[in-house]
Parts: structure tokens; C-alpha cells; sequence
């Protein structure tokens, strides 16, 4: 059991960071262990890059901190290398960083360059899209990570409560659909069918950060969207390749999406006006963020929805 | 139990802390009608407050309004009583009700009315999936569409759909009605043990062992009068469906005639 949230701003930027956290603190018994979100602000000429360098838990331990130390110099080192002009670089953990930088290459040997350094992980790269993840509710990571205030157009989030795997960073949602900038997917069910599309998707060359079915989502969207098939198409064959129960809500800079299986075994509320669109995996959710009753939807088995933003 | 202390601390539903049991006192009864406003409330102080005002003040008519879709509202009410939601309740509303008459001005969530035992839910909007998970008996009248798996289960009782119907309805139903005046997706009536399903809209597909059946006269004179009572018009001309008993091990013998046997 995991809750899903997604926000669209019909008329403009919002505080997205409040709004979203304000939805998942409502759904906190869907998932305490560990809390995300997929922000996407105003469109930059930089590109914002989110990595770790160390698990939650591994910070404080003996030696650690030089070792971020060593880490953070090196990859300041490898963006120089690969002609990425660095604008900012900022930590409010000491383990997750945010940096803005200048860069006109291909995003991947870019994110594989990062990877390569021991410890670190991307967690987002784009021009708008910021994925912001940690251990514990959404109230604890929205003070971790200073994010009420955070303005943009539409956003997902998720707090998980973790069945198949670990609970850590690598587990937590959302997911960053590696190599392409500003896609993110947030899950909530299982995927009985995940070694298989994994091992396929490995031999094509894709590489995974986490042991987390939900994983597979991103990726798989991702090599679709490698191939120039449109996101609302590769959600729908999405919907005949996975096998299992599952909701997931992927967005994009300009995109908004939802899919459910066949089952309709996992939740999902819809409330859309003519300036919001508001999505949680509970009805909770949504009244948590409008403060008033409203009119609301269940979007039915196999449904695929795609809001332009 | 010498050694055994109560403790004072009791969790809601949802696990949250509520370190007091009492009811919130809050409404405002006029007579043997009563409105809660659940603005402010949890979900055990909304519950604590309805039992109150209906088992010990007497109260007959009560209005929750601003329900705020706090799951699990108005379950366990065991006394013939007027219940009104204006707003959604959330899920698992009015499970394990026995009498209760409940009108839902709005949408409900899933699992509407489980395990209910008599009485008649009626709700203005749709509903979501499990909506009469194992209903034992009473009424569930959704105006809107329901969800996967409606009638999950359902062992008595009536669910009325003028809308459409999701994916499963009907799985393993054991007894009771389901009318759905729309249309259903796929495996309707999957591995139903018995009761009946009629169907007013297109069948995307019927599940294992639901069959077709010949609509009789009884069958017209309780869906008239289902519908005359909850003032839903002229019911759509429909099909029905029932267990074609093949998928389980059905005995045709009575336990008597079988203790013969064996």
C-alpha cells in the first residue's frame, strides 16, 4: 500500500511544495517509511541535477563525511571535465544535493559519468524537473528539504510503505526515467512480471538504480519515448506489456499522466476544474488540498489519462 | 483480570493517536433530529459522537455534514435510524450497519456498506470499487457508476447501479441481487456461487460460470418494486444472469439424503 498524489496549476505557478506535501501528510497511513516528490518548476536555461551521494543511514558513520567530501569534489571535477559549467551546488542534508549548471551534451554519459563516482545516484535531471526523495513522512522531508515555497506548475509525489524492498533512497519514488530529462513515475502496486521486462530492458541497454519493481516503469516509458512513440501511447501498451496490479502517474515538463490496470485493484481519486487538477490515491487527498467538498472521480480499470499542462 | 491494566491510549482507524475516547459533544440536536459538523473531527469522534446522539439521546435523523472523506463513517450502527451525509464520506462507509436508512449526497469510496446486514444505502453520485463487499442484506442504491468488484462476495441483500458497472462485479457472489442498469465490463459474475445479476447496458464479457437465465415474473415484480420504492423510475429492459454451477463442486443431494449415501 502506497499513496500517489499529482497536481496540475491550470492557471499559473503555485506553491507546489505545500500543496503536495499538504496531500501526502493526508495519506501518511498508506505509507510512512519514506516520502518523494517530482517537482516541475518554471522552465531554466540551467539544468537542474539531483544526486546523492550516501544513503540516509550511512551518514554519521565514521569517516563518512570526508568521504561526501572527496565525492562532491569529484563530481564538481567530472562536470568541468564533461564541459558542464557549474552555476550552484547546494546540500541541506549532506547527502542529497541540488546543482544548477550549464551544459549543451547529451544527458546520459552525463548521468553515467555521475553514477560512476561510488555512492552517488541521480535522482533527476532536467530543465524543470526536480525530484526531491527521503526517508519518513511528508512533513519531516518538506522541513528537511526547505521545500514550502517551491512554485511550479504541476507536480507528483508518493509516500511508500515498503513490501519488496528496502526501505532507502534507492526504493523510494519517485523514479527519474534515466536518460530523459524532466520524466518522472510514481507507482503504487506490484509488478508480477518485473525480472522479465528487466533483464529486456537491460539488454537494451538500460541500467537501473534500485531493486524496486516500480523502477521498471520509468524505464520501460523511457525506452518508448526513446523510440518517438508519444507518452499517452506508450502508456496504453504499458497496460498489456505489465502484468500485476498497479497505478502509476508519470509527468513530463509539458505532460501529466495516469494509467490503471486492468484490475483496477489499486486506488485512484480524479478531481479536475477549470484551473487545478488534482489527483491522490485517496479522496482524502484532494480534499486535504481544495478544504472543501467537490465533485471527484474514479477513473476505471485500463483507464489511460493525459492532461497537457 | 488480576495484573491486566486498561490502557489509556486507543488508536483510530487510520493509527492515528486519540488519547480521548469521549464523544466530542458537539452536536446540535433539535428534537429527535441532530446535524454533526465534521469539519473538525476524526474519524473515532465522528462515530463516537453519531452512536451517542443515536443510542443514548434518542436521536432518529442525523445529518453529517462536511464529512471530509474520513474513511470508515457510520459503521457498526445497529438501530433503525435516519443517517445523512452531505459530502463524501470516504471508504468503508456504513459497514457492518444493521437498520439504518443512509443517504449520501455525494460520492462515496470504496467498499461502501461491507458486511452491511439490513437497511438501505442511497447515494446521489457514484461509487467506488468493492461497493457491497459481502452484503449480507438491505438495499445499496448507487445513482452514479460503481467500481471493480461491486457485489464482491455478496451473500444478500440488493445493489442497485443506474449507472455503469467496473470490471469483476459480481465475483464469487454467493446470494442477493444486483441490479446494473448500465453497462459492465469484463467477468461479470466470475465464480458466482448463485444469486442473480441483470444487466440493462452491454456485457463486455461474463466471468467463469456466469450464465445466461430466462427473466420471469418474479423477477419483474421485484425490480418494479425495488424501483418504486426508491422512486428510480422505469427500469430499462433488462437481461439476467445466474451460476451456471460447473465451476464448483455443487451437491445436488440434501445433507440427509447424503448422509444416506455415504
Amino acid at each position: 500500500m502506497c499513496g500517489l498524489a499529482g497536481i496540475i496549476h491550470r492557471d499559473g505557478p503555485s506553491d507546489l511544495g505545500t500543496e503536495i506535501t499538504t496531500m501526502l501528510q493526508s495519506m501518511k497511513h498508506r505509507g510512512p517509511d519514506s516520502t518523494g516528490y517530482a517537482l516541475y518548476g518554471q522552465p531554466d536555461d540551467l539544468i537542474v541535477v539531483r544526486f546523492v551521494l550516501a544513503e540516509p543511514r550511512e551518514y554519521g558513520g565514521f569517516g563518512v563525511e570526508e568521504r561526501l567530501e572527496r565525492s562532491r569534489a569529484e563530481v564538481e571535477s567530472r562536470l568541468a571535465k564533461i564541459g558542464a559549467e557549474v552555476a550552484t551546488i547546494t546540500s541541506p542534508t549532506g547527502y542529497a544535493f541540488r546543482a544548477t549548471i550549464r551544459y549543451e551534451g547529451d544527458l546520459k554519459p552525463l548521468a553515467d559519468y555521475l553514477e560512476d563516482i561510488p555512492g552517488c545516484k541521480v535522482l533527476s535531471l532536467g530543465n524543470s524537473l526536480e525530484i526531491i526523495k527521503d526517508l519518513g513522512d511528508a512533513a519531516t522531508v518538506l522541513e528537511q528539504y526547505s521545500l514550502a515555497g517551491l512554485t511550479g506548475t504541476h507536480a507528483i509525489g508518493h509516500v511508500r510503505m515498503a513490501t519488496e524492498s528496502d526501505v532507502d533512497l534507492a526504493s523510494a519514488h519517485p523514479y527519474w526515467a534515466y536518460p530523459f530529462a524532466d520524466v518522472a513515475v510514481v507507482h503504487n502496486g506490484q509488478l508480477t512480471n518485473y525480472h522479465q521486462w528487466r533483464r529486456r530492458l537491460e539488454r537494451l541497454g538500460h541500467r537501473f538504480q534500485s531493486e524496486c519493481d516500480s523502477e521498471i516503469i520509468a524505464v520501460y516509458l523511457a525506452e518508448k519515448l526513446e523510440g518517438g512513440v508519444p507518452l499517452e501511447t506508450a502508456m496504453k501498451t504499458s497496460l498489456d506489456d505489465f502484468d500485476g496490479v498497479f497505478t502509476y502517474l508519470v509527468a513530463t515538463d509539458s505532460e501529466l499522466g495516469i494509467a490503471k490496470d486492468e484490475m483496477a485493484a489499486k486506488p485512484l481519486v480524479l478531481f479536475e476544474s477549470d484551473d487545478l487538477v488534482a489527483m491522490a490515491s485517496e479522496e482524502i487527498a484532494i480534499r486535504a488540498l481544495v478544504g472543501r467538498e467537490v465533485e471527484t472521480r474514479d477513473p476505471y480499470e485500463r483507464e489511460v489519462l493525459t492532461w497537457q499542462v | 483480570m488480576a495484573g491486566l491494566t486498561k490502557s489509556s491510549v486507543v488508536y483510530d482507524a487510520r493509527g492515528l493517536v486519540e488519547p480521548d475516547p469521549e464523544p466530542p459533544m458537539t452536536a446540535e440536536i433539535d428534537g429527535d433530529r441532530a446535524v454533526i459538523d465534521a469539519t473538525e473531527l476524526t474519524t473515532r469522534k465522528i462515530n463516537l459522537e453519531l452512536k451517542r446522539i443515536v443510542y443514548d439521546e434518542g436521536v432518529n435523523d442525523v445529518t453529517i455534514v462536511n464529512p471530509g472523506s474520513k474513511h470508515s463513517l457510520g459503521v457498526g450502527i445497529l438501530k433503525r435510524c435516519r443517517i445523512t451525509f452531505e459530502g463524501s464520506p470516504g471508504w468503508y462507509a456504513c459497514g457492518l450497519i444493521d437498520g439504518p436508512e443512509v443517504q449520501i449526497n455525494g460520492r462515496v469510496g470504496w467498499a461502501l456498506g461491507e458486511n452491511m446486514m439490513s437497511g438501505s444505502i442511497v447515494v446521489e453520485g457514484p461509487a467506488g470499487s468493492l461497493t457491497g463487499a459481502a452484503l449480507r442484506g438491505g438495499d445499496i442504491v448507487v445513482k452514479g457508476n460503481v467500481g471493480a468488484r461491486t457485489g464482491i462476495d455478496q451473500k444478500g441483500g440488493t445493489i442497485i447501479t443506474l449507472g455503469k458497472a467496473g470490471i469483476n462485479t459480481g465475483f464469487m457472489m454467493q446470494r442477493g441481487r444486483q441490479i446494473i442498469c448500465g453497462d459492465a465490463n469484463d467477468g461479470l459474475g466470475d465464480s458466482m456461487y448463485d444469486g442473480f445479476i441483470y444487466v440493462g447496458g452491454r456485457i463486455a464479457s461474463l466471468g467463469v460460470d456466469c450464465v445466461p437465465a430466462e427473466m420471469d415474473e418474479s423477477d419483474h415484480e421485484f425490480i418494479n418494486r425495488k424501483f418504486e420504492i426508491y422512486d428510480l423510475g422505469t427500469p430499462p429492459e433488462l437481461q439476467k444472469f445466474e451460476c451456471g454451477k460447473v465451476l464448483h463442486n455443487y451437491d445436488a443431494l440434501e445433507p440427509s439424503e447424503r448422509k444416506l449415501v455415504l
